[in-house]
């Protein structure tokens, strides 16, 4: 039954925007219990709880996705400000251990994206997405700051690479002072 | 002695069968189809050098060379490959499901399965990934995630308990039951697999099995699918375990293709006669395909 595949945690590591290390709040700890988020504001019972309108509306607008890329997927708070999105839909609360995929980080004031999110839905994003050279991404994926070609928006960005003719989506940069900060959670680095 | 000798009389070819178990395994990977195709891994495998062959029978296998480690590459970092063994492969094809369904997998982690049906389903429908150990439970997630799976629900229960309380109380349409076992056919990959085999181990195992087939029949709407699979040779825990759902629930085995040499399942093992229908499981042997060694069968619940 084992597969030879790592068992490393979600999205842990990595530096954010406000210095603090978000991402160790592991999601084990905070009890199985996921509610679908608020279509808009004004269906909103949970104060300061992110809308489905604003957590797509934030993707659309960071990195110039379509918004019906996520018309089939349903989405979800578990803990304080982690947001999963689920392909399905069932009842809300909804009593499991996990629910499709980390999405979106809403605890802080500036919101960040996940690393599989990155990879699963920043393949079509327009904007944003910084793409690094062969010894950038390299470093990138240790988990280090890295100073690429960049004169767009400050903030996090989709770091991506070329690979097999296309690019790719590999992470979350924090782009900051000039230098690309690899918010590559500790599990997933690797030295390639 | 060697436990696996009590097998000689039904494997066919002794020495053969021995002399595979014998041989390691290399290491294969599957191609994750929600985020790559199997040509662009070829491409990327080939500009970085990797070494790898196609595996004849299906076109979303690669065989890599030796010392290649799947876990050191790009399209393992992408969430494009994931390190499953080649007959651990079958399960999800005999369950075959389709985009849109409700599927569970009822002993799912770490999720090569899982997420091999979650690529079947184009990461559309209802998955739900169970197992009864959260440190399992931990890499079935990452699993799922590095495979950019998003349909899939994961639960934490005993599958012989399986609450569908969480889903609207509804059945299943296709149940995959690839219980936890004796693990016989692994010895290629883990050569220390028997080192404390025990007839008393696979007995006690088999009680286990038959709580997780029923229950998983139970939970299936009339007219689904379940399938039973394990990587062990032991009729103990396939093909008695099989006809203790036939005898006890209202199911019956059926044919399914696979384009790989296998033999039939067992009528007759130990002085135990088992259903004529049991021909349509399948036994897979690590000399007919040079492989690891696997159990599947394909069941109907009637309806």
């Amino acid at each position: 039954m084992s597969d030879g595949s790592d068992g490393s945690a979600d999205d842990a590591g990595g530096h954010d925007i406000d210095g603090e290390d978000q991402d160790n709040a592991a999601s084990t700890n905070e009890g199985s219990r996921f509610d679908r988020l608020p279509a808009t504001a004004t269906d909103r019972t949970v104060e300061g709880r992110a809308t489905r309108e604003e957590a797509v509306g934030w993707w659309v607008e960071r990195f110039g996705l379509d918004a019906e890329r996520f018309e089939g997927h349903t989405f979800w708070e578990k803990g304080s400000g982690k947001i999963w999105a689920f392909a399905d839909d069932i009842d809300s609360p909804a009593e499991v251990e996990g629910l499709g995929m980390t999405f979106l980080r809403t605890r802080q004031e500036h919101w960040k994206p996940t690393t599989d999110a990155v990879q699963r839905f920043g393949r079509d994003a327009t904007r944003n997405v910084v793409v690094l050279t062969r010894d950038e991404a390299r470093a990138f994926l240790r988990g280090e700051t890295t100073d690429p070609d960049w004169d767009g928006d400050w903030g996090y960005l989709i770091a991506a690479h070329e690979i097999a003719g296309e690019t790719e989506p590999v992470g979350v940069g924090l782009y900051l002072y000039g230098e690309l900060r690899s918010q590559m959670p500790k599990g997933r680095q690797r030295e390639l | 002695m060697n436990p696996l000798s009590r097998y000689d009389p039904i494997v066919e070819d002794p020495a053969a069968f021995h002399d595979a178990c014998e041989r390691p395994l290399p290491s294969v990977v599957r191609v994750n189809g929600i985020k790559a195709t199997p040509d662009r891994i070829r491409r990327a495998f080939e500009s970085a050098g990797v070494e790898f062959d196609p595996v004849g029978w299906h076109e979303g296998l690669f065989r890599l060379g030796e010392g290649e480690s799947p876990g050191n590459s790009w399209p393992f970092v992408h969430g494009w490959v994931y390190g499953q063994e080649e007959v651990s492969a079958v399960p999800a094809l005999a369950l075959n499901p389709d985009p849109g369904e409700r599927v569970l997998d009822c002993c799912a982690a770490p999720g090569s399965k899982t997420t091999q049906l979650a690529a079947r389903m184009d990461d559309r429908g209802l998955l739900v990934g169970n197992d009864n150990n959260l440190g399992r439970l931990s890499a079935l997630r990452s699993n799922a995630e590095r495979c950019g799976v998003t349909n899939l629900a994961v639960t934490r229960a005993d599958a012989r308990n399986f609450s569908l309380k969480p889903f609207d109380g509804q059945p299943f349409d296709r149940t995959l039951v690839d219980v936890p076992c004796s693990c016989e056919g692994t010895i290629r990959k883990n050569p220390d697999a028997l080192d404390n085999w025990s007839l008393d181990h696979v007995e006690g195992i088999a009680g286990v099995q038959k709580g997780v087939l029923e229950r998983s029949i139970e939970i299936t709407r009339p007219g689904g699918t379940v399938v039973y699979s394990t990587c062990t040779f032991a009729p103990e825990e396939n093909e008695a375990i099989l006809q203790h759902a036939l005898e006890n629930h209202d199911c019956r085995l059926l044919e399914y293709e696979l384009p790989l040499e296998y033999v039939p399942g067992l009528t007759e093992w130990n002085g135990e006669s088992f259903d004529d229908s049991m021909r349509r499981a399948k036994r897979i042997y690590p000399h007919h395909n040079d492989t690891g060694g696997f159990f599947c069968a394909k069941l109907e619940v009637a309806g």
